[in-house]
Formats: C-alpha cells, sequence, structure tokens
C-alpha cells in the first residue's frame, strides 16, 4: 500500500514537470494551427485547428525577412551548412589537437597546452565586437566562413577528447608499438574506431551549439542571404501564426537529433568521467 | 599525460597545426584586439585614438548602469542555478525511481534542452504578452503584474523564461549521476537507515556532489552567456536597463553605442570572472573528485 502511494507521488511530481516543459510547446504549436485572424481575437490555443498547412507552407515557401528576400527553407539551409560546418570542423581539429596533445612529447607542451585551453575563457560573446572588425578586415562578412570560423575557433571539444584519449589504458600503445604501428596508423587504425562513440556525441554536441547560435549571425550577416533560422525567427517579419509556425519549425532539427541520438550524446559525455 | 608516447620531429605540429591556426587568426587576434582598445580612448568623433591606461576601467567602476548589470548577472545566475538545479534533481530522482513510464518521462524532460535560448525567448515573449499571454494574464489578476515598468515583474519574465530550458540540462545530468550510483551502495543503506528522505540528503546527494558541483558551473555560465538571446527576444534590459546582463551591456554598448573602450574594458573585466570561476572548475575536474 505504501509503496504504491509512494510511486503515485512519484508519478505525480513527474506529471508536473511535463506539463511545465512540454506544454509551453503544445500551446505554440497548437495555436500555430490556427487563422491569425483567430488568434487575434481569442488569443493562445490549446486546440488544434484546421490551418496547419495552409500557415506552415506559407511560411516555408513564401519570401520574407525585411525585404522580402528570402524563404524560411534557405534559413533552414543555411543554418544546416552553418551547423554541419561547425561541427565537422571542430570534431576533425580538435580530435587531432588533442591526440597531439596527449600522444607526443612535444616541446612548449606546457605552453601550447594553455595556448588551446586558455581559449576556454574567452566565449564568442567576449570578443564580438572585435571578431567583427577582424571578420570584415578578412572580407568574409556574409560568407559561411565567416559563420563558421569563428565558433569553430573552440577547446570546448579538445578537452572532451583530451580527457577521453587520457582514459585509454598506456597498453593499448605499448602494444601498438611492440608491432611497429606508426603515429599515423595509431591514430587511424587504433584511436578512431575506439573514439566512435565520442566523436558522434561531440559532433551532435557540436551541430546543436552551432544551429542555435543566434548574436554571431545577427552580427555577420548584413545580406537576408545568408540569415538562419534562429536569427530570423526575431528579425522576420509576419502574422502571428506565421511567426508560431516559424517557432515550431524552428525546434524541430535539433529537437529530432537530441531524441534520437541522446543515448549516444549522455554515453558520450559520460565516458569522460 | 601518458607515460608512453610517440618520439617524433615533425608530425605532432601536423596534429596541432589545424586548431592552432584557427586559435590564432579567429580567437587571439580579436582578443589582442580587445585588450588594445580596452586600453585606447576614441574621440568622439572616431577621428584618432590615444593611450588611456586604465581610464576606461575607471570609466565603468564609476558607471552606476555597469553595477546594475553586475547585480543582475549576480542575481540572475543565482536564482536560475538555484531554481533550474533544484527542480532538476527533484524531477531526476522521481525518474530514477518509477518502474513504468521512466524513458518516456526521460524523452519528454529532455528534450527543450536542445531549444535555443532566442527561440525559447520567442516564445516566452508569447506568454507574457499583454495581448495572447496566458502567463501575463495569470501574473495580472495575482497582483497587477507589469513588466515593463516594475523592474520586480521584469525579473520574473527573465527568469521564467532562462530557467525553462535549463532544467532539462540539469535533469539530464542528475539523472545520469544517479544511474551511475552503485546499487550495492543503495541496497546497504536501506538496512542501514529505513527514511527514504534522510538516506537521501546523508548517502545519494553526497554522492551526486561531482554531478553538483559540474551543473553549479555549467548554470553559472549559462546564466552569464547563453541567456543573451533570452535578453534580446524578451525585455531587451527593459524596465530601464534593470534586467541587462553583463554580456548583454557589453553589446550593446559595443555595438549600438560604438563605444569601443568601455566594452573592451567590460569583455577583460568579465574574462577576469570567468578565469576564476574556471579555476574553480579546473581544479575540480583534474583532481579533486573521483567518479567511479
Amino acid at each position: 500500500m505504501i509503496k504504491y502511494i509512494s510511486s503515485t507521488i512519484n508519478h505525480l511530481i513527474l506529471s508536473i514537470g511535463l506539463i511545465v516543459m512540454v506544454i509551453p510547446i503544445w500551446i505554440i504549436f497548437a495555436s500555430s494551427t490556427h487563422s491569425s485572424l483567430f488568434i487575434n481575437t481569442n488569443g493562445l490555443q490549446f486546440f488544434l485547428g484546421d490551418n496547419f498547412i495552409d500557415n506552415y507552407s506559407r511560411v516555408l515557401f513564401k519570401q520574407s525577412g525585411f525585404f522580402n528576400e528570402i524563404t524560411a527553407l534557405k534559413m533552414f539551409l543555411n543554418s544546416f551548412v552553418m551547423a554541419t560546418g561547425i561541427a565537422t570542423l571542430s570534431v576533425i581539429t580538435s580530435l587531432m589537437a588533442a591526440y597531439g596533445l596527449v600522444y607526443f612529447k612535444v616541446k612548449y607542451a606546457t605552453f601550447i597546452f594553455w595556448l588551446i585551453f586558455i581559449t576556454l575563457l574567452v566565449p564568442l560573446e567576449l570578443r564580438i565586437m572585435p571578431s567583427y572588425i577582424v571578420m570584415s578586415k578578412l572580407n568574409l562578412v556574409n560568407t559561411f566562413a565567416g559563420l563558421i570560423l569563428p565558433i569553430s575557433a573552440s577547446a570546448i571539444a579538445t578537452f572532451f577528447f583530451r580527457q577521453f584519449y587520457k582514459s585509454i589504458p598506456d597498453e593499448l600503445l605499448e602494444a601498438a608499438k611492440l608491432d611497429g604501428t606508426n603515429s599515423w596508423r595509431f591514430f587511424i587504425d587504433f584511436l578512431m574506431p575506439l573514439s566512435k562513440t565520442m566523436i558522434a556525441a561531440v559532433f551532435i554536441f557540436m551541430f546543436v551549439f552551432g544551429y542555435n547560435q543566434y548574436l554571431w549571425p545577427l552580427i555577420m550577416t548584413t545580406s537576408e542571404q545568408y540569415w538562419t533560422v534562429v536569427m530570423g525567427l526575431k528579425t522576420m517579419y509576419g502574422s502571428i501564426s506565421d511567426r508560431f509556425a516559424f517557432v515550431i519549425m524552428s525546434m524541430i532539427p535539433p529537437v529530432i537529433i537530441i531524441i534520437f541520438l541522446q543515448k549516444l550524446f549522455i554515453q558520450g559525455i559520460f565516458q569522460n568521467k | 599525460m601518458k607515460k608512453v608516447q610517440f618520439k617524433s620531429n615533425y608530425s605532432q605540429y601536423f596534429f596541432l597545426a589545424p586548431q592552432l591556426l584557427i586559435l590564432l587568426i579567429f580567437l587571439y587576434w580579436p582578443i589582442i584586439q580587445t585588450f588594445k582598445d580596452a586600453f585606447t580612448m576614441q574621440d568622439a568623433f572616431g577621428f584618432g585614438s590615444q593611450f588611456a591606461g586604465f581610464d576606461n576601467f575607471l570609466f565603468i567602476f564609476s558607471d552606476p548602469s555597469y553595477f546594475t548589470a553586475f547585480k543582475f548577472t549576480i542575481i540572475y545566475s543565482f536564482v536560475i542555478t538555484l531554481i533550474t538545479g533544484s527542480i532538476g534533481l527533484l524531477l531526476a530522482v522521481q525518474a530514477n525511481k518509477v518502474m513504468h513510464g521512466k524513458s518516456a518521462y526521460k524523452t519528454l524532460l529532455i528534450w527543450p534542452y536542445a531549444i535555443a535560448p532566442a527561440v525559447v525567448g520567442v516564445m516566452a515573449n508569447y506568454f507574457f504578452s499583454e495581448r495572447y499571454g496566458l502567463l501575463h494574464h495569470l501574473f495580472n489578476n495575482l497582483w497587477g503584474f507589469n513588466w515593463y515598468e516594475n523592474v520586480f515583474d521584469a525579473y520574473i519574465y527573465v527568469i521564467i523564461a532562462g530557467s525553462w530550458k535549463q532544467i532539462s540540462a540539469n535533469f539530464i545530468f542528475f539523472l545520469a549521476g544517479l544511474q551511475a550510483i552503485q546499487k550495492t551502495v543503495i541496497e546497504a543503506s536501506i538496512i542501514d537507515c529505513k527514511s527514504n528522505i534522510r538516506r537521501f540528503w546523508t548517502i545519494t546527494f553526497p554522492l551526486l556532489m561531482p554531478t553538483t558541483f559540474f551543473l553549479i558551473i555549467i548554470n553559472i555560465t549559462y546564466a552569464f552567456f547563453d541567456t543573451f538571446g533570452i535578453i534580446d527576444t524578451t525585455t531587451i534590459g527593459a524596465p530601464g536597463s534593470e534586467t541587462k546582463t553583463l554580456v548583454y551591456k557589453a553589446y550593446i554598448d559595443g555595438f549600438k553605442g560604438l563605444d569601443l573602450g568601455s566594452a573592451g574594458a567590460q569583455s577583460i573585466m568579465m574574462m577576469i570572472i570567468v578565469l576564476v570561476i574556471t579555476i574553480f572548475q579546473f581544479r575540480y575536474i583534474e583532481g579533486k573528485i573521483h567518479y567511479n
């Protein structure tokens, strides 16, 4: 009996949690399926309407932005290119740098270590204005390179990979050395397969991180052609139900990735520890 | 570092080069620029600039709005850490206990973690708008809610908007932390201590300490930096500038106000704050607490 009551309490608390976390999104979704006129007279809605296809297809394909130069579809494409670029570049450079740090006797090792990890102190938000000036000197404003490179300049992934390499037993390298494996083969044939989960987790993490960037694209894109979803959301012009529909669509890619790959993601993060 | 390593003359530099190159161009160059700005005074018309010593720093310290931002950032980080940490822990403990529907709860509670702060802000905007806002109506009926005039109400607005998604992050890490505790420890503690609540605070919670510390750092960093998107899509600092975080103020002063000197000095002050937090973090990750 006591067990039954306590499990009911567990479910009750969890249900309240679910209401708090899920209901806001549901209300925006339900409202996005009504016409703007209906929303304007009746407020936010809890039940579905019948304008779903209308609203969503209009938002996706209609020209919008300040000057009507871009569709939401193009913004999704931009966000996707940006996020994939950031994730790919940081995984590759970090994987290599962590390998160089952990598995080699490097001259000035401590100096290089600090040169890389001190950068964790300076997130992009802290150097936003000078970064913009540097990018304009390099002629990278309104380019994908301009959107991708400064965000990939981060040591967070290197930190994860370094922790992971350090947890791999020394015997692996000893055995490989006995077989006469050189540093390249060891990296590609031994470490890469072992790091698969870790690589996937870091890639997901960086992809979502890149997709969710707001301030940097806001500053780096004066041309609507390079607008991304998350920054376009605030600036985009449209009726209220169009905006609701765009909010819902904007969260779909990262949410799907996290839901389907949550196991991998959590595994990867905790493999470190 | 490893005991066994490769000895090579050049390949290590090949492995290190790409990251170092990107960091030098896209991180060190702007940082050097930031320091230059912080110690330079631009004249009002942008014609020239001269070395200013610590004038920019003295200026921000004598600026009351800097302290307003400082105060708000501290309150904001503290409240967000407290709210999201305790709700995340509460939910994780329940989710760890239930027999049925565990993975359904997990999936649905993890989900908001992936949503961008700016998107959360835009959503919060609707719930707090005078026209459609459910929460606006609710609070208005309770005590006459008006966030663009009343500082306390504006705090509530940005705290709710800022906490919501971060509850998920706390939930994920606490749940993983709970699942990492060995079953035998829990079973042994059941024999010694019958009370569920006492057992939690004397056995389980101390074992969760590494996770808790980690999350405190994560939450503070989130409140400092990631909430930019939330502030910029909700109050924009309203009523006056009481809900501007330090990052938001530096951005407004530098990008909108074009005061590079002040923005640079503010950035350096924030670097010092982050330095203190990071030293704490490194000491904790690199040694103090063992995970197994």
